[in-house]
């Protein structure tokens, strides 16, 4: 692994000024610090993925299968026709460069193939080269060039580079969306089994186990029950979830990450208190599942037909336990999943017909924009239920933070999820400062590590990634002296921890439930001296 | 050395009309079989490549929501930046064309030396994009004086409203000076901001000097030049008519200009340029947005899908289940 | 989900605008350049008729700048060696009697609106 510069002589690195020579006359140098480690042949395997073998990415020979241009056309081809978006995006850009400098990775990294309108090139010039008569007849002078094993190389190391977040396709003039773009291009090289090993073991895991961390379902039960212990020492109650429960009313399925990993964890303790107190006031019925037990999906960062395989779980759990809807938890690319494809990838096998539109039992609000997919964000729901009074909330325990907030990509450009948290925050926290436009809502940034790039290895390239969002932080920081940065997202929970402990060391993550569950006042519980992260809380430090 | 390669193109281009309808007497060739033609390609290639695009499924609904959901009854929505009915969408659609509204977004991040990013509106190239388009609408409508008899009331308002200033005779049409700045600033863009020079190809040169070299060869007949006007539209009008006669006397340049006109037309389905029909077929702009609320249709099927089930779940791990107490299907 | 109707209708509305020209003039009588009416007295213009052709609009204008703002009003034509006032009114329709058989043609034909007319009353069109 490479040793991560400095913050100050990584900023002082950042060139925008692209190289003399033309890109296609620039050969790949693939480096450490911006890559990650090839599959686990074991991985690939467990999920029936082709062309699975050990390789390391910085070998000559990538041992690719013999006949592998054909095996990349055909799969071109058939993308050609199974994807408008695909066809549509490789012919109509006119590389005005609107999006040239909206990629975090380009911004941060100052390498031009890292522009938007370049990473699309890099596979549209191969396109050319094949599939358009202009191409084929006058080669580099259309723009086009021959399939070469560079070219494929050049192609894994920037379709790594890119984390899907779709912030350039909100300024592209035809909305050329380049997570499109991404997602084509990595079906395309999974073809021969050129994926990373941190999206396939996490796919293999959720494959198994029906999470990424291949948490076992004894073990799961196990950290879920560690929660409740913590809960109980700070509040005095003891949450009694339930797990796989036949005929529960509702289905909770969140990102595996926030019952692993901190501080995803105290979000997860969040969702116990949240569920608790509704239990106990009104009766509601909830139940987690082991089988299902991972909203994310990197089956997403793979294939179309990975992401389908992982997310049938959802649709059938919820058959087999009879619920009538579900609640999804605080996550980003799995709220995109649920929001654009579950339903249709899933919905008409899988989705039982004894399934009702959401409706909340508590406040009788029917979730019609759900109608269909019968899936609503937990936001959503603890929005609805403030609204309604139905919270008994105590903001003065959130009194030591004063939060700024972290648009996740998905939610906000695969979803449109703005006001819904900040609904929620203004109940819970005090201190909220939006950082400036054009970091924010639509325009947000990614935190640098989405699609499946947060592999340790690659630690330079999210730090490059995730400066545009922490300069922002740096910002509000500075000026209003946050200190606390909220997201919806399990990604960001992993990943901004350490890009702020790298650029703005003075902030802190949090998911927006951890915040909840602090806030919220269980009936009968003890007074708190501690927040679920078990800090002292203000005014109780000196006890 | 790209923007050379098209720029030597173009002049060659119009060095052939100028040797073809000029020196060789072909004026029935360039002044009506090529025109023809390219008005035909242009038509029926146009179309072809939209109908390949519509072949291609929309297997999911993938539209960029650039606004706030449809949710709860009283979260205001973003109706139109993120639509969830028919009407949303088409003012959406409307939005982007009429108006680029993506572009209108478009702002310009800047490294401070204090380690700060801030990030500054920029909208020259919505400017220039909206001036070139709008003025090549207008220009292109005002020329349908040459292929109407008598010219409708709607193309004589838009001649008159874009010689509304009178300078000089023949007056002075605004829309060629919005549209020749427009040209340059979209062309000199290109060769001055090195990002923009980096991702510039030839074919995004050639339409542009093709563009500027129309331009400036119609101003150049207009204004200086003077071509018979008359005989030019007993021309035009006999192309349209299929009574096909070439008229004696036009004067070289206007052979010039319909040469590259004829090659921009034929150029066109082939190019970048059918942006012009792609951006309606764009799935991230053109679809509702409202995705958990209908379902979208995916015409076709994977095929030969594995699932994990739930039964070779339990399978593996009863035990584990039974263990600490969380249901199970079969008992141990 | 292929869209075929929209595609196919938004593809028939361009078809039908980019084919304007070929459809609107079926069935209207063939387009015949506009024939002018000779002057009856005078066999030359001031200038010789290639030259009228593409620059009276011009000339018109320079005459209009000389007369009004430096009172120059003669104009001296190495075409005829003769000298006119230079005017509108009083040289050009005095031969081209009817503005509506001679200067109309053409511009209507192609759709010019001189704005000569602002201002100039033409001396036949007041009867009417």
């Amino acid at each position: 692994m490479s040793t991560l510069p400095r913050p100050e002589e990584l900023y002082a690195k950042i060139n925008h000024t692209p190289p003399k020579a033309d890109w296609m006359d620039v050969p790949v140098d693939i480096k450490p610090g911006r890559y990650c480690y090839a599959a686990n042949p074991d991985s690939l395997n467990y999920v029936g993925l082709p062309h699975a073998r050990k390789w390391n990415p910085l070998d000559e020979d990538w041992k690719l299968p013999e006949n592998w241009k054909e095996i990349i056309f055909n799969g071109i081809r058939e993308r050609l026709d199974k994807y408008r978006s695909f066809k549509v995006f490789m012919d109509i850009c006119v590389r005005c460069g609107a999006c040239a400098d909206k990629c975090h990775f380009f911004i941060g990294s100052g390498d031009p193939k890292n522009m938007p309108v370049l990473r699309a090139e890099l596979i549209r010039s191969v396109y050319r080269g094949e599939f358009t008569t202009f191409g084929k007849l006058l080669g580099k002078f259309a723009g086009a060039r021959p399939l070469t094993e560079e070219v494929l190389k050049e192609w894994w190391y920037y379709l790594f580079q890119c984390s899907e977040c779709r912030r350039c396709s909100v300024f592209c003039p035809y909305g050329i969306d380049t997570a499109e773009i991404t997602i084509m291009g990595r079906e395309l090289i999974n073809l021969l089994g050129l994926n990373i090993d941190w999206i396939a073991t996490p796919v293999a895991n959720c494959y198994r186990t029906g999470n990424h961390l291949g948490i076992q379902p004894h073990a799961f039960f196990d950290m879920i029950d560690f929660f409740c212990d913590d809960i109980e020492d700070i509040t005095g109650i003891r949450p009694e979830p339930q797990f796989n429960k036949k005929g529960a009313d509702i289905l909770f399925v969140t990102p595996s990450g926030d019952v692993f990993a901190d501080p995803g964890t105290y979000t997860c303790m969040g969702y116990l208190i949240l569920f608790e107190y509704l239990k106990r006031e009104y009766g509601l019925d909830v139940t987690w599942s082991t089988y299902a037990s991972e909203g994310g999906n990197f089956g997403f960062f793979t294939s179309h037909e990975t992401m389908k395989r992982l997310n049938s779980k959802i649709y059938m759990e919820a058959a087999r336990l009879g619920v009538k809807w579900i609640i999804g938890g605080e996550c980003g690319h799995m709220w995109r999943v649920l929001h654009q494809y579950m339903d249709t990838l899933n919905g008409p096998e899988f989705q039982s017909s004894n399934m009702t539109v959401p409706k909340n039992p508590i406040t009788g609000t029917v979730f019609q924009h759900a109608a269909s997919t019968k899936m609503i964000h937990i936001t959503e729901f603890t929005a609805d239920l403030i609204k309604h009074g139905k919270l008994n909330l105590d903001k003065s325990r959130n009194a030591g933070i004063h939060l700024t907030w972290h648009d996740s990509c998905n939610t906000s450009r695969g979803m449109g999820l703005f006001e819904e948290p900040r609904y929620i925050i203004r109940h819970v926290v005090d201190k909220f400062t939006d950082m400036p436009p054009g970091t924010i809502r639509e325009e947000t940034f990614c935190c640098g590590g989405g699609a499946g790039l947060n592999a340790g290895e690659c630690e330079e390239l999210r730090m490059m990634g995730g400066l545009p969002r922490a300069s922002a932080v740096k910002y509000v920081h500075e000026k209003y002296g946050v200190n606390m940065l909220g997201c919806v997202c399990a990604i960001d929970r992993a990943v901004l921890p350490g890009t702020m402990k790298y650029w703005v060391p003075e902030v802190t993550v949090c998911g927006l439930h951890e915040l909840v569950g602090n806030a919220l006042v269980i009936p009968g519980e003890k007074e708190r001296e501690v927040n679920l992260r078990g800090e002292d809380l203000p005014g109780k430090e000196d006890e | 050395m790209k923007a050379l390669y098209s720029l030597f193109l173009v002049f060659a281009l119009a060095a052939i009309a100028l040797v073809g309808a000029g020196a060789l007497g072909m004026e029935r060739t360039f002044g009506l079989y090529i025109p023809f033609l390219a008005a035909a390609v242009f038509v029926v290639g146009f179309c072809w490549r939209v109908v390949q695009w519509g072949k291609s499924a929309v297997p999911f609904c993938i539209p960029t929501t650039c606004g706030q959901q449809e949710s709860l009854p009283w979260i205001k929505q973003s109706t139109i930046e993120n639509p969830s009915t028919t009407t949303g969408v088409v003012l959406r659609m409307l939005l982007e064309v009429l108006l680029f509204r993506s572009l209108f977004r478009n702002n310009q991040p800047q490294l401070y030396s204090d380690g700060r990013v801030r990030y500054a509106s920029s909208k020259w190239l919505w400017l220039g994009a909206l001036a070139f388009h709008y003025s090549f609408l207008i220009i292109f409508l005002r020329h349908m004086r040459f292929f109407t008899e008598p010219v409708p009331a709607l193309i004589r308002g838009i001649e008159s409203v874009d010689s509304m200033l009178q300078i000089a005779a023949p007056t002075l049409y605004l829309t060629d000076l919005v549209f020749i700045a427009a040209v340059t600033y979209l062309f000199l863009r290109r060769v001055v901001v090195p990002n923009i020079r980096y991702i510039s190809q030839v074919q995004d040169y050639f339409p542009l000097f093709l563009i500027l070299g129309i331009g400036l060869s119609g101003i150049f007949m207009r204004y200086f030049a003077k071509v018979d006007i008359m005989a030019v539209k007993e021309l035009t009008m006999g192309l349209v008519t299929f009574s096909w006669k070439a008229p004696q006397g036009i004067g070289a340049i206007f052979y010039v200009h319909l040469f590259l006109v004829s090659v921009l037309l034929i150029y066109f389905p082939l190019s970048k340029l059918m942006h012009m029909g792609g951006v309606f077929l764009s799935p991230t702009r053109n679809m509702n947005c409202a995705s958990r609320k209908f379902r979208h249709i995916n015409p076709w099927k994977f095929e030969n899908v594995h699932y994990h089930t739930y039964e070779e779940y339990e399978d593996e791990f009863r035990e584990k289940m039974v263990e600490k107490g969380i249901p199970v299907e079969k008992p141990l | 989900m292929y869209d075929k109707g929209k595609i196919l209708t938004g593809l028939a509305v361009f078809v039908v605008f980019m084919t304007y020209p070929f459809w609107n003039n079926i069935g209207r009588a063939a387009y015949v350049k506009p024939e002018l009416e000779k002057p009856r007295m005078a066999k030359e213009c001031v200038e010789n008729v290639e030259y009228m052709r593409a620059e009276h609009m011009a000339m018109l204008n320079e005459w209009r700048d000389e007369v009004v703002r430096n009172g120059m009003h003669e104009y001296h034509s190495s075409f005829t060696h003769q000298t006119y006032a230079k005017s509108l009114t009083k040289t050009c329709l005095k031969c081209h009697e009817n503005k509506d058989k001679f200067c109309d043609k053409c511009h209507t034909s192609v759709a010019v609106s001189p704005y000569c007319w602002d201002c100039h009353v033409d001396p036949k069109g007041v009867k009417q």
